[in-house]
């Protein structure tokens, strides 16, 4: 048992160890945090409350129209759909397909370092790139899609001038740009996986899908974690893979709240409503990061 | 110590040279900041500025360049810097009243008075003028009509002179589109060129007072009967699918190409069209002269606009506030009767001032010339007029009608209410 002494010694040296860290560190990271973050969140939640171009101070005050004004956009609904739609396309389409990369490439196969490359690559490119490449690609009279039409003689379709495929056309885009991304993530915590359980279960007589039941997937589990929760805040974020492709069009069905914010808040010098959508935005970010971080992510 | 002053000492002398000679050369630097990407006028701007600066020496003119896109979406941030340039290109309308407002220009009220002004036209200088005073010189103006391609309207045997009326008009894109040709090429997804049918036709309907009463909230604004009734007018055409297939994703510069290319047999434009088919065809030459033709935006029958009135741009430039002086007699400079008429002859746009059109060579811009000579009304194009947050609604729900995605009744509202707010 140490006596009081020795604990408050304790303390008090394992205070004299971290104060001066304290001391020394967070200030620098706090007023970055505060210049960077805080101020521009408190500035956009202020200029919210003001019809206001951009010009000078805002001086004309109009409480929460901006607010209702957006809640009673039909482009809002069909930006929300689309954030939600891009959501559950990445949680149920890119994440597994992720998974199976990995692990099939996860393995000492041959070929596997070159095939991660291969579907890592597209997360490499700028988003601004790529979207220009696969308007081209999507271009019904001079793109790829075009030139496979016309090899069998058909005409091929204006995708991403047809608001009925066009947000189909960019999901895809983002499926294929993105997954790469998750499953580097997914082989990363793949090899830190002990092989000795591995070996133990070999010894047990465990079949291979013994082996991704309980062992593989269980000790993914906050690698998942993680991931998901990427996926889903850089789908409410998406806007520069959409901008080169569409732009939000046709008639607005491909906008998703930034682009949303951008074309009616930004290039209609609607700064006072351009700020409403951040602010919204914002608060949607936030209350699903708190709570993913405090229900989800708990145990890690 | 003897090294480190061996090297010192010509450093310190080469310093204060170039200090010296700094200072004796140019004690007043004036940015000038333009969009043009055509490298013809670009060139012919750059050398302006060199017979500038050789006339007055001790001044030095710097051009800075932006694509016009991204010039209107940083001119808000961009002139509230302290670093803005001196000189700025402008549309005039919406976004020139709310710029004088926040205070960010300089009159050049003084300045204008006299020989200045008396060159230039009266509509012109009127559409840079705000709360009584000029605040900047405009240099060219343009008309928006419809440009064919002769070889793909004689296929279909479509005579565009005949063509006077709407439903004529109609008729024409009825009969080509029967003989297999693409009628019209629109860059959609730039929204802007489909604008141009529904603010043409709201000219045709309701003619010069329609716009202004509707500015003013009267008659029901934009909602009132006349833009609703050009939105239904739109959708007459609309319904007989003219468009190129896909042209929803296509931006202007795409569809002047295809224009270039023969791909249909007409498209909607501003005067700029034509050099803007020829560099953007996949040949680099488009259609020639004598492939090409124009006529007019056709009369509503009925209407109360006279089918003389004009939709297009009257464009310039202002100063903004803190500008040198020198910004004023650069201005004065580049856009005098000699320089517009320099500017005319060798074929770069329709110049503003009195009589430099005659020196004009171009056969396209001469019809334009004589056009807007003759116009009783100029509409300045909604988009600019309106400024960017009505004007954009414009754009958008135009697009949207010829989407097929909004009725003519919503797509006025739409716009009366961005009006309002």
């Amino acid at each position: 048992m140490p006596t009081l002494m020795q604990r408050l010694r304790a303390a008090w040296n394992g205070l004299g160890g971290t104060l001066p860290t304290v001391l020394l560190f967070l200030p620098p990271a706090l007023l970055v945090f505060t210049i960077f973050v805080v101020l521009p969140v408190g500035e956009a939640a202020w200029y919210s409350l003001f019809r206001w171009d951009g010009f000078g101070r805002p001086t004309d005050f109009v409480g929460l129209r901006n607010y209702t004004d957006l809640f009673a956009s039909r482009v809002f609904g069909i930006a929300l759909k689309n954030n939600v739609l891009i959501i559950v396309v990445s949680l149920l389409v890119q994440l597994p397909l992720a998974l199976a990369m990995a692990l099939i490439l996860a393995e000492r196969i041959p070929g596997a370092p070159a095939f991660r490359m291969i579907f890592f690559l597209p997360y490499i490119l700028a988003e601004i790139a790529a979207g220009l490449i696969w308007r081209f690609v999507y271009d019904g009279d001079y793109g790829l899609i075009a030139s496979i039409a016309q090899f069998f003689g058909a005409t091929a379709p204006h995708v991403l001038a047809d608001p009925q495929y066009a947000e189909a056309a960019i999901l895809s885009v983002i499926v294929w740009k993105y997954f790469g991304f998750h499953m580097m993530l997914y082989i990363a915590g793949l090899q830190a996986i002990d092989s000795d359980l591995y070996a133990a279960a070999r010894v047990d007589g465990a079949t291979r899908w013994q082996v991704l039941w309980r062992i593989k997937l269980p000790l993914l589990k906050p690698t998942l974690k993680l991931s998901v929760f990427f996926a889903i805040l850089g789908s409410f974020q998406l806007f520069d893979l959409v901008m080169p492709m569409t732009r939000g069009g046709p008639s607005d069905s491909t906008q998703t709240m930034v682009s949303f914010l951008y074309s009616h808040g930004i290039t209609r010098t609607r700064i006072g409503f351009g700020s409403a959508i951040g602010v919204v935005l914002f608060l949607l970010c936030v209350l699903f990061a708190v709570f993913y971080k405090r229900k989800v992510m708990r145990d890690d | 110590m003897k090294k480190l002053i061996h090297w010192a000492a010509p450093l310190a002398a080469s310093l204060a040279l170039t200090l010296g000679a700094g200072t004796a050369t140019a004690q007043v630097t004036v940015k000038w900041m333009h969009i043009e990407l055509n490298p013809n006028i670009a060139n012919y701007y750059k050398q302006a500025v060199a017979d500038f600066e050789a006339k007055n020496p001790g001044v030095k003119v710097q051009i800075q360049v932006l694509e016009n896109e991204a010039y209107k979406a940083k001119l808000t941030t961009l002139l509230q810097s302290a670093d803005k340039p001196h000189i700025i290109y402008s549309w005039g309308g919406g976004v020139l009243q709310s710029q004088v407002k926040a205070g960010v220009l300089q009159d050049i009220d003084a300045a204008m008075k006299g020989d200045w002004a008396a060159a230039m036209s009266p509509g012109a200088i009127d559409a840079f003028s705000a709360n009584g005073r000029v605040w900047g010189a405009p240099m060219l103006m343009s008309q928006v009509g419809f440009y064919y391609n002769k070889a793909l309207f004689a296929k279909a045997g479509v005579d565009a002179n005949a063509i006077k009326t709407w439903e004529q008009y109609l008729a024409a894109v009825k009969k080509l589109k029967d003989a297999g040709i693409t009628p019209i090429i629109a860059g959609g997804a730039d929204k802007w060129p489909l604008h141009f049918y529904w603010t043409h036709l709201a000219l045709r309907i309701g003619g010069k007072p329609a716009f202004e009463a509707a500015q003013k909230g009267e008659a029901g604004g934009f909602a009132g009967d006349t833009f609703v009734k050009a939105g239904e007018r739109f959708k007459e055409l609309v319904a007989l699918q003219p468009f190129q297939n896909g042209f929803l994703a296509s931006t202007a510069p795409q569809a002047y190409g295809q224009f270039g290319d023969g791909k249909g047999a007409m498209t909607l434009m501003g005067n700029w069209l034509y050099n803007s088919q020829k560099s953007n065809a996949a040949d680099k030459k488009g259609l020639s002269d004598d492939a090409m033709g124009w006529f007019a935006f056709p009369s509503i029958p009925g209407g109360k606009g006279d089918p003389k009135e004009t939709l297009g741009g009257i464009n310039g430039w202002l100063v903004t506030k803190g500008a040198p002086k020198e910004a004023v007699d650069f201005l004065k400079f580049l856009t005098r009767p000699e320089a517009q008429r320099e500017m005319a002859a060798n074929g770069f746009f329709i110049p503003v001032a009195k009589g430099a059109d005659q020196g004009m060579t171009n056969p396209f811009l001469k019809i334009n010339a004589v056009n807007l000579a003759a116009s009783p009304y100029h509409q300045i194009f909604y988009d600019q007029m309106l400024g960017p947050s009505v004007g954009r609604v414009v754009n958008d729900v135009s697009t949207d009608l010829a989407a097929g995605s909004t009725s003519p009744k919503e797509a006025a509202d739409a716009i009366e209410q961005a009006r309002k707010n």
